[in-house]
């Protein structure tokens, strides 16, 4: 038949027949307004819809690359992994549910922790991975922001936390529960010794981490319209068996029953945070400037 | 069915009431029953020895819950001679699910926090079933620092299924309000003892239970989620609460293997309300002998130890 296509080419179009290749991920939906956007012009926005503003999920390590100053980085005990302490099983093994999530995101658990430089400043940069288990604190995570932490307090450098999680992670029973204590316990030690925090909540923050680290900051950043709060909406409204106001615990809501400061565009989230702690930091004398690469501090190994 | 009996524990009920029965038979009358109610007494012994001998994570789980346990102020009764009840926090509300105030402790000044939870239908209404809002946590909060300032040891009774889940005490910022107490009670320069007696539920139990010691009565739980909430969450089915009970490891057995808790502190069998006034003074002798403890110790190296404390929480592993 082929003589025949040749001389009368078919008007109907088969699957795999002239298809340009388009490679995946190179248009991305925005899911508030529908606009199809080209993935390196809105990767250039900071996954910010051209559009309407809406601010898509970043992942963690997307996040701290965006934040911090290109150059130099040190990420904060990387080589923590998960174990399962609990031998936990529901539907599925915790074990088996690690293993998808570290080979869903590459990443070892739902915590980023990175020494880099803000405007030239030395800072600590934390950022949840939410594609992790929901982004969901166990072990590791209080382990890896504990960690930052002291290495914030040993630099005497600001550190910066950006939340996407939904709370504690179950899998880990009362293990998770008591990171809350932990994470918090080296808030307040920061905190006394004049080491500034500055929380970043983004879509969504709620549950374990809210209620510790995440409403800790010296300063509560929102990024706009994210969900933030202690319990789920679906939590609440099946206890007051109401319908829930529209906007409620959303970043708009927060700033307006004062638990957040200020709600920051991401596009401006480097210079609000840099003004900030060139502010925070003033009234302290001033630490020499190395210049030199953050990694000639890494520390010994104990 | 007993009401005051919890359902695994229906075979002790029938026994206790056929005894029951057979007394008053024999009080009406000149037959002697005492034999029969001697084997019956034997009897429901041993089924007590064999239930409460092995019980699983959900059934203590109930327990926890059990309609006649004592509650936190059934215990400050018992425990301290003097206590004088403060009030709100200054800002909003008194909370009626958590109670607090100085108290007088075998001789000693000291602190004391609770949650409390109500007996009968209007009292649980008026405590909110022992689920404090963003005003208790920060009236907690008033008594700790004013304990720090005046230099009294901080005792806490934990009994809660979790902070209230409500559109108010989101508005007044439940997280904020759980996350100050956290940070300010792991820096509080005085010895901290808290001691879960009912419920351990989440983060509103956690948010008076950072200390120097945390203890657990043998048949409370401490949970990051209720059963019935992590059933929903991860089975898609509350009615799975029995296998997340188990998951979750909630008991104070395990809790002390994974060396979250400090000490257990054993309940006659059939629990706490069997025996308040015998739990009441196992309570008291753990506080008096942990405080003999940690009243000798520097306030720097007891906040240095509280430190390290937290720090060791967690199972990884680093490679």
């Amino acid at each position: 038949m082929s003589w025949f296509q040749k001389l009368m080419p078919s008007r109907i179009r088969t699957e795999g027949g002239n298809k340009r290749n388009v490679p995946e991920g190179l248009w991305t939906k925005c899911g508030s307004c529908s606009a199809v956007l080209y993935r390196p012009e809105l990767e250039r926005n900071m996954l910010v819809c051209p559009k309407c503003a809406n601010h898509m999920p970043v992942n963690a390590r997307m996040r701290l690359k965006l934040f911090l100053d290109e150059g130099e980085q040190r990420e904060v005990a990387s080589n923590l992994e998960p174990v399962d302490a609990l031998r936990f099983r529901d539907s599925k093994k915790y074990r088996d549910r690690i293993v998808a999530a570290q080979k869903k995101t590459g990443e070892k658990d739902a915590l980023i922790a990175m020494v880099g430089r803000l405007h030239g400043r030395e800072v600590v940069a934390c950022a949840f991975e939410f594609g992790f288990l929901g982004g969901s604190m166990g072990s590791v995570v209080g382990e890896k922001f504990a960690r930052a932490g002291l290495e914030a307090m040993r630099l005497d450098a600001p550190m910066i936390c950006f939340s996407a999680t939904g709370g504690a992670r179950m899998q880990e029973g009362l293990l998770s529960l008591m990171q809350m204590a932990k994470t918090s316990g080296v808030l307040a030690r920061m905190a006394r010794k004049g080491v500034p925090f500055i929380s970043v909540l983004t879509h969504p923050t709620t549950g374990g981490v809210s209620a510790s680290l995440g409403m800790l900051g010296d300063v509560n950043i929102a990024e706009p319209g994210a969900l933030i709060g202690f319990a789920g909406p679906r939590v609440i409204e099946q206890t007051v068996r109401e319908k829930l106001p529209e906007g409620f615990q959303r970043s708009e809501f927060l700033l307006e029953k004062g638990a957040v400061d200020m709600i920051v565009d991401r596009r401006n989230m480097r210079d609000q945070i840099g003004s900030l702690l060139s502010l925070l930091t003033s009234g302290r004398k001033p630490r020499p400037v190395s210049g030199e690469l953050v990694n000639d501090k890494a520390p010994q190994p104990e | 069915m007993a009401s005051n009996y919890l359902d695994f524990e229906q075979p002790i009920a029938e026994l206790q009431a056929k005894i029951d029965e057979l007394k008053h038979v024999g009080s009406d009358n000149a037959l002697n029953l005492d034999e029969e109610i001697q084997r019956l007494q034997s009897k429901m012994n041993q089924k007590i020895k064999s239930i409460f001998g092995d019980l699983t994570p959900w059934q203590v789980s109930q327990l926890s819950r059990h309609p006649l346990r004592p509650y936190a102020l059934d215990y400050v009764d018992k425990i301290f001679d003097e206590f004088h009840e403060l009030h709100g926090d200054r800002a909003f509300a008194d909370d009626h699910a958590i109670v607090g105030g100085p108290a007088r402790f075998r001789g000693r000044a000291i602190m004391f926090i609770g949650q409390q939870k109500g007996r009968d239908t209007k009292a649980k209404v008026f405590r909110n079933f022992g689920m404090s809002r963003p005003e208790g946590y920060r009236k907690a909060l008033r008594l700790m620092n004013m304990a720090a300032r005046f230099k009294l040891p901080l005792i806490t009774f934990i009994d809660t299924p979790g902070a209230y889940p409500g559109v108010g005490a989101e508005e007044r910022g439940q997280s904020e309000a759980i996350a100050r107490n956290l940070a300010v009670m792991s820096e509080l320069p005085i010895p901290i003892i808290c001691t879960v007696i009912g419920e351990g539920g989440s983060g509103g139990a956690l948010a008076i239970g950072v200390g120097d010691r945390v203890n657990m009565l043998q048949y409370s739980t401490y949970s990051v989620i209720s059963p019935e909430g992590c059933a929903s969450i991860l089975w898609k089915d509350a009615a799975k609460a029995e296998d997340a009970a188990t998951a979750l490891g909630i008991t104070s057995d395990r809790l002390k293997e994974l060396n979250l808790v400090d000490e257990v502190i054993p309940e006659p069998l059939g629990g706490a309300h069997k025996e308040p006034d015998e739990v009441a003074t196992q309570i008291a002798d753990c506080l008096e002998r942990q405080l003999d403890t940690l009243e000798k110790m520097p306030t720097e190296d007891l906040l240095e130890a509280r430190f390290q404390r937290l720090l060791a929480y967690g199972a990884y592993q680093e490679n």
